[in-house]
């Protein structure tokens, strides 16, 4: 006992101390030099616009998971993409949305030595130490569908700004139920950044003159599954018998949306619009119970993201504000401020159009 | 005269109490009051809650839950537990989608069939593990829980299965009414009913109780223990498999993430219907008003416009107050038929057996 008890204080000695330079590593004045130190070393080497695109660049796509269809559809352009470029591209990932996942795969490819990492992040922080280590090997870092921080990313690629695809999703619903009526939001879930953001947007079109005869009555959640987001429209449709239409900016709660309306009295009487694949909502569109929907292309997205990578990888541009690149047949970019390049307006897809496009 | 009066009286009287006791010693009662209030509250404040369009849409909802908390009750009973049906339902709605949609020729009865068959072997998977090497049934259905999900990634490498590509015929069953009630609702009842009758009258049911009342006294009495926690694996996993199906018909659009953490809303729906976690009593009846009772709260949540925010939670009290609420109507009920015994045994006047 006696030679045990100076043991347990050194022990907690040590832990303590090595709780305290724990703490001491991750303020925030550190990150900003860390930031600042990065920012610097992007300026100073210079873009060459000119620069032809290396041959054989590897470049990884890691999406917030494999196995999730839009991801898939995503990354396949983007590895179409790489064999037009003379390029090889794969994609790796977790099969849980996790960021402590995705961690151990930023590292796995940072020792690969990759040209460049595409990632979609599950959380916008937690990824960034491991991207910074990767970015300090050298490899180029381009953020799409979700972004990080941006200390963590060279480039952001932005399938849409969420301006427009808030106040879109408003247009088309407003053109569906002749501007007015009561309508509800049937979102993911409550704390999902994306939504949120998109039903702000969509709240301040509302406030607009054109829409003084249409009120928001309600947002509801269907976490992205498929029986809530069931209950979560007949508990609208119950609640508010004079619901003139649904907007859906998830493509989990448009499908279960419209397969409950398309059984229901409801059909073609409250619209449904909002954010689906054109594969998912295909039947939907033709027996009437949606009229249009939109959707980025995602392979475009993939597509984009991985010319954006290529250009950052044979020195075309660096990340900074204003730098051109050219991404294929998807013609040319502008990098904008932050870093961000935008992927252009949203498709709206409709009975007339909806054949012409596969995923 | 009056003799034969009161003997009527006290005849009719002592049936009355019967049938009280009868109703009384009905496992799933609290349940049933616990519904009774649920329907009763939400109709006082929104009517249309009470629609015939709300109940079969409630009756829908709860359908696929209600079959897999049957199922899950057989494996509960012997004191054991299936974490993996949700993986298998995933396993089987995306695999029967996939055969719907890439071969149209197959005939829809055949698919059906064989998500069945798939659940079992599941099952047998899972019942093997726990009957025949004993692993311990949380471990074991937990590891089959990502195996079996495992699989269902790379088989669907992130490939989605959609309305438009299954036959009409078939997404019609998911939605399509008989007499007024839906098909999935009459489906799920046609398996309460003979899970029911099957573990309450035939020996391989009542042996699942044994089973788990006392595994050593089960072996000690001479059931064949092994092959019944086997079987109950394999049916349960049937009934996963055909839940799958019904969760393609149903819903449309199937990838490899169907179902994901529905096993915990259906081992609730398991003990909400009164049915014990560690084996030995309950019955299928209790876990499908589970069932309903769950379905029922979160569609009620909806139609209260209660606040999203807040939906969760009230959801998890509303879930503990039923649960409080069955086992103090058990529990009141239990000492009051105790109380009735002393008194009937120790009343000279009447005689000691109550018939």
């Amino acid at each position: 006992m006696t030679t045990r008890t100076p043991w347990r204080h050194t022990a907690l000695l040590a832990g303590l101390v090595l709780l305290t330079a724990a703490c001491g590593g991750t303020t925030k004045s550190d990150v900003e030099q860390q930031a600042s130190a990065s920012a610097t070393a992007a300026s100073s080497a210079a873009a060459d616009p000119n620069a032809p695109i290396k041959q054989g660049l590897k470049i990884a796509f890691l999406p917030k998971q494999v196995n999730n269809p839009y991801f898939t559809i995503a990354n396949g352009g983007g590895i179409e993409a790489a064999k037009e470029f003379g390029g090889e591209g794969k994609e790796v990932g977790p099969s849980d949305a996790s960021a402590s996942s995705q961690v151990s795969y930023i590292n796995t490819l940072t020792q690969q030595k990759q040209d460049a990492i595409v990632i979609a992040a599950n959380d916008p922080n937690a990824v960034v130490p491991a991207l910074k280590q990767a970015m300090a090997a050298g490899i180029k870092v381009v953020s799409y569908d979700s972004d990080t921080a941006p200390e963590g990313r060279h480039v952001f690629v932005n399938q849409a700004s969420a301006e427009d695809l808030g106040r879109t999703q408003v247009q088309l619903l407003a053109e569906q139920v002749g501007h007015k009526g009561k309508i509800a939001i049937l979102s993911a879930t409550p704390n999902a950044t994306n939504q949120n953001t998109w039903i702000e947007f969509m709240k301040d079109e509302l406030k607009k003159p054109d829409y003084k005869d249409m009120e928001l009555v309600k947002v509801a959640y269907g976490n992205d599954d498929d029986q809530k987001s069931f209950t979560e429209t007949q508990g609208l449709l119950r609640s508010y018998p004079d619901l003139a239409g649904i907007i859906s900016p998830t493509t989990v709660g448009i499908a279960a949306a419209a397969r409950y309306l398309s059984d229901s009295p409801s059909k073609g009487k409250v619209k449904l619009t909002g954010l689906g694949t054109p594969n998912q909502l295909r039947k939907f569109v033709k027996d009437g119970t949606i009229e249009a929907f939109e959707l980025w292309n995602p392979a475009d997205l993939g597509y984009l993201a991985s010319y954006a990578a290529a250009a950052l990888a044979s020195g075309q541009v660096t990340g900074a504000e204003g730098e051109k690149f050219k991404a294929g047949k998807l013609g040319e970019y502008t990098i904008g401020a932050k870093g961000e390049v935008l992927l252009g307006k949203p498709t709206v897809f409709n009975e007339d159009n909806i054949d012409d496009f596969d995923f | 005269m009056t003799a034969t009066a009161t003997t009527g009286e006290t005849m009719r009287r002592n049936g009355g109490r019967r049938l009280v006791d009868r109703v009384a010693r009905v496992r799933e009662l609290g349940i049933v009051v616990a519904l009774g209030v649920l329907f009763g509250v939400t109709g006082a404040v929104n009517p249309s809650f009470l629609s015939y369009a709300s109940l079969r849409d409630i009756l829908l909802n709860s359908a696929i839950v209600a079959m897999l908390a049957v199922g899950q009750t057989l494996v509960v009973v012997t004191r054991n537990v299936d974490l993996s049906v949700s993986s298998v339902v995933g396993l089987s709605a995306f695999g029967g989608a996939l055969i719907l949609a890439d071969h149209p020729g197959v005939p829809v009865a055949v698919v059906i069939a064989g998500c069945v068959v798939l659940g079992a072997l599941c099952g047998a998977v899972n019942g093997l593990l726990v009957g025949a090497a004993k692993v311990p049934a949380l471990v074991a259905t937990l590891g089959t829980l990502y195996a079996f999900r495992g699989i269902d990634y790379a088989w669907a490498g992130g490939r989605q299965v959609n309305a438009a590509d299954m036959p009409e015929g078939f997404l019609s069953l998911g939605s399509r009414s008989v007499l007024g009630v839906p098909l999935l609702a009459l489906v799920a009842l046609a398996v309460l009913l003979a899970v029911g009758w099957t573990l309450g009258n035939l020996r391989a049911g009542r042996e699942l109780y044994a089973i788990g009342s006392s595994p050593e006294a089960a072996v000690l009495a001479g059931i064949a223990v092994r092959r019944r926690i086997v079987a109950a694996f394999v049916a349960n996993g049937a009934l996963a498999g055909l839940a799958g199906v019904m969760w393609a018909a149903r819903f449309g659009t199937v990838d490899a993430t169907v179902a994901t953490g529905k096993e915990l809303d259906v081992i609730a729906a398991v003990v909400v219907g009164g049915v014990a976690i560690f084996g030995g009593s309950g019955s299928v009846y209790g876990a499908a008003l589970g069932a309903l009772l769950l379905t029922g709260i979160t569609s009620a949540l909806a139609v209260l416009r209660v606040d999203a925010l807040a939906q969760t939670a009230i959801n998890g009290a509303l879930l503990i107050a039923a649960i409080v609420l069955d086992r103090v109507l058990a529990l009141r009920v239990a000492a009051a038929l105790r109380r009735r015994r002393y008194h009937e045994t120790t009343d000279p006047g009447r005689p000691a057996d109550g018939r």
